[in-house]
């Protein structure tokens, strides 16, 4: 096994090891369906997997995936119905973890995935909130994955699709009746923000091998709070990698070499 | 199809269709819809994989209410960008949802509601944009969208409309319970007795289905459960046609207005995306006395 690894397997790597043994986890999509097989298989053997469009699981499905809603996915399903139902247990708490990608995200964790410019006539058109909005409104806590760049880190999104911690004050979320508590942590290709209990403002806690602060600094569009413990990333252990390429042949999701 | 889409969706419908998300969508009859030349539908959807993008791009719709449209396994919805971004081939008015509040709009529907209460979009700018969700007093009061017609395919279906759909159903059953009427497309049609034999998986009362279409392989090149995979390399491939304007109508003349059916379309489809593992539930007992 080699121990070269792509950005998006080290985040695939980073964001299993969000999910504690034993958590409800709300999936999604692309990387964290990835991420939830390899917890599920290293640390997490009793984590289940929640899926919007009516799925439950305990383990990762046994070929690749390109939706979760593909063949495999069901197959040896624990409960397969309706989303209303599977949105049931997200209002009532019960997922202590959700995934959601974004477009941009800002220092206080909203997240964009609508409009960049105005919603009648936007600049771009992004394809909306799927289950991202519930996700962040109604998980216990959620992780939020994307690329590094100062255009998708930006000081505040001009349109909240997924609301993180508001405008950062202190109990902005219980405030405006938020369910859950909102986002622990930002993973990018270049390293990992996270966020103090009860909200606020994103602090840069690790910084993947290869790269330093100060290229991180220059990648975000935001002055960027440096956590006093801020260390290295720890990078994919060979079980990860090994686990990561078995779901991923073929590096279709994170580029390696499956 | 050609019948039930010329006699049960004129121009102007509103329109439920991929409502299981990724799997199970009725591509057939957006195909047909297309070659109909349809004209100033709504589309109602959770997240909607390309269909949706490929009836915006045709010009066939006004109004998107959904969760997200684009392509799941590529990304953006390329017609989608055009429209909203430059309004062509047409503008389209889009009234945005989230999964979850797109599911409680077609069961208020469906319940005869004025509106269903939920937390979830408190703190989202998405009812600002969207007149159906209305936050009052802490609570977000989701109005009901009612479809004219949902267009579903399941895996089997009798010719009296009842149907037998398994896997995940994402908003099937509110979708098709709010709707006036249903459009049934099935993998395979099937007698009473099949479906009668197992009453708690007929998906919808009889009642609300106005046509049944035997149409295999209907959903390419989305999934359907025990029939058919995924197919990830035509996703790639109408990702990368659509980009431009130019390439979609290449495409689309291509895939759609020179295929007179899904008979001919289904002839030019690797025939290893059909599954041939099987594997069936154990029957149940509806034993009485």
């Amino acid at each position: 096994m080699s121990d070269r690894y792509t950005p998006q397997e080290l985040m695939v790597a980073v964001a299993a090891r969000e999910i504690a043994d034993g958590e409800l986890v709300f999936v999604g999509m692309r990387l964290p369906v990835l991420a939830y097989g390899v917890a599920r298989s290293t640390h997490a053997p009793n984590a289940r997997a929640l899926f919007e469009l009516g799925l439950l699981r305990d383990q990762p499905a046994e070929a690749f995936l390109g939706t979760m809603g593909d063949p495999p996915n069901v197959a040896r399903a624990l409960w397969a119905t309706r989303m209303s139902n599977v949105m049931a247990l997200l209002a009532q708490g019960a997922a202590d973890l959700g995934f959601i990608g974004g477009a941009e995200v800002d220092r206080f964790g909203n997240l964009n995935t609508s409009y960049i410019g105005p919603p009648p006539r936007p600049r771009v058109k992004l394809p909306g909130s799927g289950g991202g909005a519930d996700i962040a409104i109604l998980a216990r806590r959620w992780v939020t994955l994307m690329n590094h760049e100062k255009r998708r880190l930006v000081e505040r999104v001009s349109y909240v699709t997924s609301p993180g911690h508001g405008d950062g004050t202190a109990g902005w979320r219980t405030r405006h009746g938020l369910l859950g508590g909102g986002p622990a942590a930002i993973v990018t290709t270049l390293a990992v923000f996270r966020f103090p209990p009860g909200g606020g403002e994103a602090e840069l806690a690790t910084v993947h091998p290869g790269h330093t602060v100060e290229e991180v600094k220059a990648e975000t569009g935001w002055p960027v709070k440096v956590s006093s413990v801020c260390r290295e990333t720890a990078p994919p252990t060979a079980g990860e990698l090994a686990q990561i390429r078995r779901l991923d042949p073929g590096g279709f999701w994170t580029g390696g070499p499956g | 199809m050609r019948e039930a889409v010329s006699r049960f969706v004129p121009d102007g419908s509103t329109i439920a269709m991929g409502t299981c998300l990724e799997p199970a969508i009725p591509f057939a009859a957006g195909h047909e819809l297309i070659r109909q030349g349809r004209r100033d539908l709504t589309l109602v959807g959770p997240i909607s994989d390309a269909l949706f993008d490929q009836l915006i791009g045709a010009g066939c719709v006004a109004r998107v209410i959904a969760a997200w449209v684009g392509n799941v396994s590529e990304g953006l919805g390329h017609c989608y960008r055009r429209a909203a971004e430059l309004g062509q081939p047409r503008a389209i008015e889009i009234r945005d949802h989230s999964n979850f509040s797109i599911s409680l709009a077609l069961w208020a529907a469906a319940w005869n509601a004025p509106f269903l209460p939920t937390r979830t979009l408190l703190g989202s700018d998405i009812p600002s944009s969207n007149p159906d969700l209305v936050v009052d007093d802490g609570w977000v009061r989701v109005l009901p969208v009612k479809p004219d017609v949902a267009i579903l395919h399941v895996q089997r279906a009798d010719a009296s409309g009842r149907a037998h759909a398994w896997g995940p159903l994402g908003i099937t059953e509110e979708a098709g319970l709010a709707a006036d009427r249903v459009i049934l497309c099935c993998e395979e049609l099937v007698d009473a007795e099949v479906t009668l034999s197992d009453p708690n998986r007929i998906l919808l009362p009889e009642t609300k289905v106005v046509a049944v279409v035997h149409e295999p392989g209907g959903t390419h090149p989305a999934p359907l459960q025990g029939f058919w995979k995924r197919d990830h390399a035509a996703h790639r491939e109408y990702a990368q046609s659509s980009r431009t304007a130019e390439g979609f109508e290449r495409w689309l003349r291509e895939w759609v207005l020179d295929t007179p059916d899904r008979a001919s379309y289904l002839k030019r489809i690797d025939p290893a995306l059909r599954i041939t593992r099987h594997a069936f539930s154990a029957p149940v007992d509806y034993g009485d006395e």
